[in-house]
């Protein structure tokens, strides 16, 4: 093994290889385009997926509605705007209804549902009429909280915290237990359906160390869902019955303790978050490494942080409780738990650091989304690491340092996340492409309105504004009013993206069944694909981040490398890589060992 | 694959490490720092935002670098280099970052811990320690005595409501028991200096005010006024809901729980007024519920209390042995006159004032 090879021989293209292995499994006709299909009870992962994108997506924009009216009440110190109760119900709906009826819901159900029987060559999830319960669960859970309008919105918070949330307006509050109960269910049931899916229905010869990385990041998401949101369930049906039956879990006059309720609340709010942020680490790792031409940069690597993620993400809850009646040891364990959650994050974002250095960047929405996605999430990830620390999360727990941190992770991370998978899939689910120009148009003015309206949070909360007020000290009055023409800015950056998909739905120009040259199975079949997805069973002739093809003799310019020791290589002999199956396997080198054929 | 060349990758790093540590130290984010406590936070904020900057700086910087030099030709529709992955560099950005978060996390406990918040040790309240304050609280030394180490929230709430002003104006809700053990009650931060606090303030959050009380008077207001550079101790509770008891230029929060007695302890040493805001969700008006923290010197504390009390004495109304209905206000208020301090003289002149004013 000591031939060298140039590299130039072989920066060919892996999508030859595996489309032509795939030519068999190639779907031969795509999918009627009949709309109606999308308003019944369909049992199609792909109609489902797409059902749960599109009324997920209605949802945030009535959440983002919220936040417009929570920024414009905010523009002034005075409470000026709406009535001091309506703006509580305000900010408590606009985070119900962005957790649980737009992230959540739109990473897992939605892109989950789309890719992961394609990714994995199966046809459909394992529970087909599962899958279409837990979305229509969504609509009426969705419609349901919102018409908590009509009889007084709770105004609690999204974290609904007792006494205060069994005090006044009960029958807002009772709604919305209900629905977040339903909303828990659904996701309950989803994940069930993604670990029976994942584990029993991959092609014969995808090993779990074969697999998209998407797929891992859905097992994880989903062991995270079936752990924690039963407990949540828990939380939420005590805290009915002290609302409605008199009972006193978490009321102090007759014995309770408010603590419990916020353990049990965090227990999965805290998974929640992960929940919503995981999905998106594993579509950031599809996207980078299609469109950088390059493999992604330690692949085990990166499915095994998943998993530390999982484990992790079930211990770190009380770190949202350091100010309240914890004891000290308690907050020292959350402490060590909450800053260790930060290295297996950190090896994502290097490693997909690594992935883009040295690639070929097609520098297109998708590309920008995620790159923007990188930025906006790191620095949600600092400010975590800080309030982390006890000293400091003492100071600014509560106030605008936590909605700035907040923001940064799941708008900076999960919603440019979502946008970078929209583009990027979007001409596989509809066989049109997106409009370029407006993407990139979408892409600068999120950015920068996003920035405009969070970064300056970050020191409101510092200088001594607490959240969750309508009135503040008139001296934060010039941050807040930045913040607030940021706000309108990202309201207005939704509308490019909203005209471009509706319009490219139906006149945009026709996509190919491969347009980025992808090495997944989803791309190698058409576009839209079939209702079965494949005509038979497709095969993983690449490893599915295989660009750059070579053998296992292929030396790479890369620090400490050597090619012919796997531990050490950073090439194709590399221990990290996702090899294919050497049964069916493109290159020959790769035909060398064991099949996992099941 | 390129790497760019040795020296300009040396000269990166160096002029990014210096940019992290000047702006660690020039952020000017922080308020003012107004306790002994409140500089160790600043501190460790100081060294978290350094590193927080070079990461960022590292990010950025290799994003933007690579957006433009790495841009696929146009044309060039070949892959990049077949690179999966470097165990070695993995290792490298695993282990540099898990020593990263545990140096901050030994820090952050090492700063907690000298801010008081893990002191199993505390008996503090129940040794009694003689001082002006504690004296005047009939029983507190008492209490303190009757060992219930079972129970520190029951105890401490006995403790507190000992002060009769107190116990009037705090909500008689069950005091939840078996509190967390340790000897810690739901816990204090603030405050290691060794020994007893020198000034201690009771306080109830209740929606939508702070109402505090200084055992030993039976002054109620909604102003904290403390004595610089005193050790102090703030018993926290709530009425209602969850309120937070935060003083921005203290670095000080702890969440005040209904049926829970919780602690702050600190000691300020810088001279005037800073905000105390609710920090917790309280209601429609928890924006309104500020008040102030007003540090001054102990003789003027003293000064406020008293005319405080003269204020306070006029307002309540108190259960006396004989009946008021045959006193002149003079007589009637007399033996309270010497309780506060004032004599008769100096009340007949506040009282003609009161009444010309009205």
């Amino acid at each position: 093994m000591n031939d060298r090879e140039p590299l130039t021989f072989l920066m060919t293209q892996a999508a030859e290889y595996q489309e032509q292995a795939n030519l068999v499994a190639h779907g031969s006709e795509p999918d009627k385009n009949d709309w109606r299909k999308y308003f019944g009870f369909s049992t199609d992962h792909k109609v489902i997926g797409i059902q749960y994108l599109v009324t997920t997506f209605i949802f945030y924009l009535m959440g983002g509605v919220l936040a417009t009216l929570v920024r414009t009440e905010l523009a002034t110190p005075a409470s000026d705007f709406v009535s001091r109760e309506v703006y509580n119900s305000l900010f408590t709906v606009h985070a119900t209804v962005m957790i649980f009826l737009w992230i959540v819901p739109a990473g897992t159900g939605g892109f989950g549902n789309y890719l992961i029987p394609l990714m994995i060559g199966a046809r459909d999830m394992a529970f087909p009429r599962l899958n279409a319960i837990a979305f229509w669960i969504i609509p009426p859970a969705g419609i349901l909280l919102m018409s908590s309008f009509f009889v007084g919105a709770p105004g609690s918070g999204w974290t609904s915290y007792p006494p205060l949330s069994l005090m006044n307006g009960k029958a807002g509050e009772l709604i919305w237990i209900l629905s977040v109960l339903l909303l828990g269910t659904s996701s309950i049931l989803a994940a069930v359906n993604f670990i029976v899916t994942i584990f029993k229905m991959r092609i014969p010869g995808m090993g779990l160390n074969q697999m998209p990385l998407f797929c891992w990041a859905m097992l994880a998401t989903s062991f995270l869902a079936l752990v924690a949101t039963p407990v949540l369930a828990g939380a939420m049906i005590l805290l009915s019955f002290d609302l409605i039956v008199g009972t006193n879990f978490f009321n102090p006059t007759g014995g309770g303790d408010p603590i419990v309720y916020q353990h049990m609340f965090w227990f999965y709010s805290h998974p929640a978050v992960y929940i919503m942020i995981l999905p998106v680490f594993g579509m950031i790792s599809e996207i980078v490494s299609v469109h950088s031409r390059k493999p992604i940069f330690g692949y085990k690597a990166i499915a095994y942080s998943s998993v530390a993620i999982c484990g992790l993400g079930l211990i770190v809850w009380a770190h949202h409780m350091f100010t309240s009646g914890t004891p000290p040891w308690l907050r020292m364990f959350f402490m060590i738990t909450s800053m260790i959650i930060a290295v297996p994050t950190g090896i994502k974002v290097f490693s997909w650091l690594a992935t883009i250095w040295g690639g070929k960047l097609r520098l297109e929405s998708p590309l920008l989304f995620a790159m923007g996605f990188i930025s906006l999430f790191v620095i949600g990830g600092i400010s975590g690491v800080m309030v982390a620390s006890v000293p400091w999360d003492i100071h600014v727990h509560d106030t605008y340092f936590i909605v700035a941190h907040l923001h940064y992770v799941l708008f900076g991370g999960s919603v440019f996340g979502l946008y970078a998978a929209f583009y990027h899939w979007f001409p596989k689910m509809t066989g049109r492409m997106l409009n370029e120009t407006w993407g990139k148009i979408h892409f600068a003015l999120s950015y920068v309105g996003f920035n405009l309206a969070f970064m300056p949070m970050h020191k409101l909360g510092i200088e001594g504004m607490n959240r969750r007020i309508a009135e503040y000290d008139p001296k934060f009055a010039a941050l807040n009013l930045l913040c607030t023409i940021g706000a309108y800015l990202l309201a207005v950056s939704t509308l490019p993206f909203l005209v471009n998909v509706c319009w490219s739905w139906v006149y945009g120009e026709k996509a190919s069944d491969n347009p980025w040259r992808g090495l997944t199975l989803e791309w190698m079949t058409t576009s839209p694909p079939p209702v079965e997805n494949f005509d038979a069973d497709p095969v993983l002739a690449t490893g599915p981040y295989d660009y750059g093809m070579g053998s296992r003799a292929t030396e790479v310019n890369v620090a400490f490398s050597d090619a012919s020791d796997p531990v050490l290589s950073a090439g194709p002999s590399s221990t990290l890589r996702a090899k294919p199956d050497p049964a069916v396997a493109a290159s020959p080198s790769d035909r060398v060992g064991e099949s996992h054929n099941r | 694959m390129n790497i760019p060349s040795q020296i300009t990758t040396l000269l990166a790093g160096i002029a990014l490490t210096l940019v992290s540590f000047w702006y660690g130290q020039n952020h000017d984010l922080l308020p003012i720092s107004a306790s002994v406590e409140s500089i160790r936070v600043d501190s460790l904020f100081n060294l978290m935002m350094t590193i927080g900057t070079g990461i960022f700086l590292l990010v950025m910087g290799i994003l933007v670098y690579s957006a433009f030099k790495f841009r696929r030709e146009p044309g060039d529709e070949s892959d990049g280099p077949p690179v999966h992955g470097n165990i070695p560099l993995e290792i490298l950005w695993t282990a540099i970052p898990a020593i990263m978060v545990l140096g901050i996390s030994i820090y952050s406990f090492d700063i907690y811990n000298e801010n008081g918040g893990a002191d199993p040790m505390d008996h503090s309240m129940a040794h009694g320690k003689a001082h002006q304050q504690m004296a005047s609280m009939p029983g507190s030394a008492m209490a303190g005595t009757l060992v219930a180490q079972a129970d520190p929230n029951q105890q401490k709430a006995e403790v507190v409501n000992s002060d009769p002003t107190t116990a009037a104006i705090r909500e008689d809700l069950p005091q939840k028991k078996d509190a967390p053990t340790l000897g810690v009650v739901s816990p204090k931060i603030g405050g290691a200096e060794p020994g007893a606090p020198e000034f201690v303030v009771n306080v109830a959050g209740m929606q939508y005010a702070w109402l505090f009380t200084y055992p030993g008077t039976d002054v109620v207001t909604g102003e904290l006024h403390v004595p610089i550079n005193q050790k102090v101790l703030v018993n926290i509770t709530a009425n209602d809901v969850i309120h937070a008891f935060w003083v921005p230029q203290f670095r000080l929060k702890q969440d005040a729980i209904p049926g829970r007695q919780t602690e702050v302890r600190f000691t300020p040493n810088r001279l005037g007024e800073y905000p105390l805001v609710c920090a917790e969700l309280c209601g429609a008006y928890h924006g309104a519920m500020n008040t102030k923290v007003v540090v001054e010197s102990a003789e003027d504390v003293q000064k406020w209390l008293q005319s405080q009390q003269v204020a306070s004495a006029e307002g309540l109304s108190k259960a006396v042995a004989t009946t008021p209905a045959n006193m002149t206000e003079t007589e009637y208020l007399a033996p309270y006159a010497k309780e506060v301090g004032i004599s008769a003289d100096t009340l007949k002149q506040l009282h003609s004032e009161h009444h010309s004013m009205s």
